[in-house]
């Protein structure tokens, strides 16, 4: 075991745990919490492999941003732990079945990486998640799709720069 | 025992720099209070604090005593945890800035050369832009977990002006980065020394942009609306006593040095000395002349933080907004454009 193998099964240990935190917690507010820290637990694993500026837009993006406004909703409307409404019958068995299907997706997953087994991930290396290599790659390779859903996140901007002026 | 092989003395290095660091952040926010105290005495025509020690100089010290000694409260109604994890992660965020920001060029001691930055990361604005908006979960959770409406008010408030005014810095960084090439202070920083003028020059309108972000970003006058007295009582912390309150109240200091840091670093040289060529003295000698220089800097930022705080009143909500979104994002838009049209001229 050298430094990165335990760094990666703390990692992993640390992001299963909060994972499963999120569900078991009975406190919205708290379900966020945990999920804040399973994303910065991925953002140490990009580190692991390397790729630093998906490590940081991670952070920046969905712990930063996304889980701010998350927070934010569930604070406005304040949900309360025992005022929750009971569901019905038939909502929990659309979750069930939405849950199960999920369930065999990750499954099927599961079984065509079995070839994988006793490989190695790479570590600390390859140079595509630096910033250079990555932009070098953006703005080449994919430059089309880039510059589309750029246009479509101003535009989404303009937009709700819009709304609020009315 | 391969788990252990690693550069002990290089460990041993960046534990001391960082200590020195976080200690010297906290030693330089402890007087802030006191000058933000002497600044506003001065500019409201008073004498200020100056009954404890030579000119009031023990005066943080007392402070600082005072609110450790105080009471410790935990209102029955709040999450416990969080109310505690609070003010912590409002500290741990602010201090977090540090670890990315060029002090000096390197120190030779011992036969090693001593880099005055605890970490030459690649992609060291992104990680500080990570930071700044991981300080708002201190208020939001803190803020949450007092249990009182009024502190419910100002965490979402700050949710709010923290996101709306994050686009805005964010594009205002994109301008500069058009110019720069590299996301590394450490880079910008040397690029700047070597070029003939500072970043400010090449991007202005990006500076007063990013600046006004920052002192959005700090909670800062007049951009307090969080913790606005006269409409929500005291905000986040209404239910904090003693040194909880402390950390609340030393984070937006210790931000606010951070932000002037990163300010001097990105728009004005860091520790670059103007009309000065450092060659012409000793490597060492010239770290040092660095670090006093962004230091100085650091004053002057601060300064005018403020000054501005002491002399423009509170915003309205709705001002705040509309400043925010119609007028800061088209600006830093516009900004953005224009720097991309002169960068394509020159080419």
């Amino acid at each position: 075991m050298n430094l990165l193998e335990i760094l990666f099964y703390v990692l992993s240990a640390f992001a299963l745990v909060s994972a499963i935190m999120v569900l078991v917690s009975k406190n919205p507010i708290h379900s966020v919490l945990w999920l804040i820290l399973v994303f910065f637990a991925i953002s140490g694993h990009y580190i692991l492999l390397n790729a630093q500026f998906l490590a940081i837009v991670n952070i920046i993006v969905y712990a930063g941003a996304i889980m701010v406004l998350f927070l934010f909703v569930i604070m406005l409307i304040n949900i309360k732990k025992d005022s929750e409404p009971q569901k019905h019958l038939y909502v929990k068995f659309i979750g069930v079945i939405a849950g199960g299907s999920f369930l065999t997706l990750l499954i099927s997953l599961v079984k065509q990486s079995m070839p994988l087994v006793g490989k190695n991930v790479l570590l600390k290396e390859g140079s595509i998640g630096l910033i250079h290599p990555l932009g070098k790659a953006l703005f080449t390779d994919y430059v089309v799709p880039f510059e589309i859903s750029s246009v479509l996140f101003l535009s989404a901007m303009v937009g709700a720069v819009l709304i609020g002026k009315k | 025992m391969t788990l252990l092989a690693f550069d002990w003395a290089f460990v041993i290095e960046k534990l001391i720099v960082i200590a020195i660091i976080v200690f010297a952040s906290l030693g330089i926010a402890l007087y802030t209070t006191f000058g933000e105290r002497k600044v506003a005495a001065i500019l409201q025509d008073r004498p200020g604090p100056n009954r404890v020690g030579p000119f009031g100089l023990l005066q943080p010290l007392a402070d600082g005593l005072k609110l450790i000694m105080k009471e410790e409260i935990i209102p029955n109604a709040s999450s416990r945890w969080l109310f505690i994890l609070g003010p912590g992660l409002a500290m741990t965020a602010s201090l977090m800035t540090c670890a990315v920001i060029p002090w000096g060029t390197a120190l030779h001691l011992f036969g090693r050369t001593i880099e005055l930055q605890v970490a030459d990361v690649n992609i060291g604005i992104l990680y500080v832009f990570a930071v700044v908006s991981m300080g708002v979960y201190g208020i939001m959770i803190g803020g949450w977990a007092s249990n009182n409406k009024f502190s419910l008010m100002s965490a979402l408030r700050a949710a709010s002006q923290a996101i709306s005014y994050e686009i805005a810095m964010g594009l205002a960084l994109i301008a500069l980065l058009m110019t720069t090439g590299t996301l590394s202070l450490k880079t910008i920083v040397a690029d700047q020394v070597a070029g003939h003028y500072w970043n400010v020059v090449y991007q202005p309108l990006g500076f007063l942009i990013f600046f006004i972000c920052a002192m959005a970003e700090c909670n800062r006058t007049p951009f307090d609306l969080p913790e606005a007295e006269n409409e929500l009582n005291f905000g986040y912390h209404q239910e904090y006593s003693s040194m909880k309150l402390g950390f609340y109240l030393f984070a937006e200091y210790v931000n606010m040095i951070m932000s002037s840091a990163i300010m001097a670093s990105m728009y004005f040289g860091g520790y670059d000395l103007p009309f000065f060529n450092e060659s012409s003295v000793a490597p060492n000698i010239a770290a040092m002349i660095g670090v006093g220089t962004l230091l100085i800097k650091i004053v002057l930022f601060i300064f005018l933080f403020m000054w501005i705080r002491w002399t423009i009143p509170r915003f309205r909500y709705d001002q705040l907004m509309n400043l925010g979104w119609k007028k800061m994002i088209p600006l830093a838009l516009f900004n953005m454009l224009l720097t991309g049209a002169l960068i394509l001229s020159k080419l």
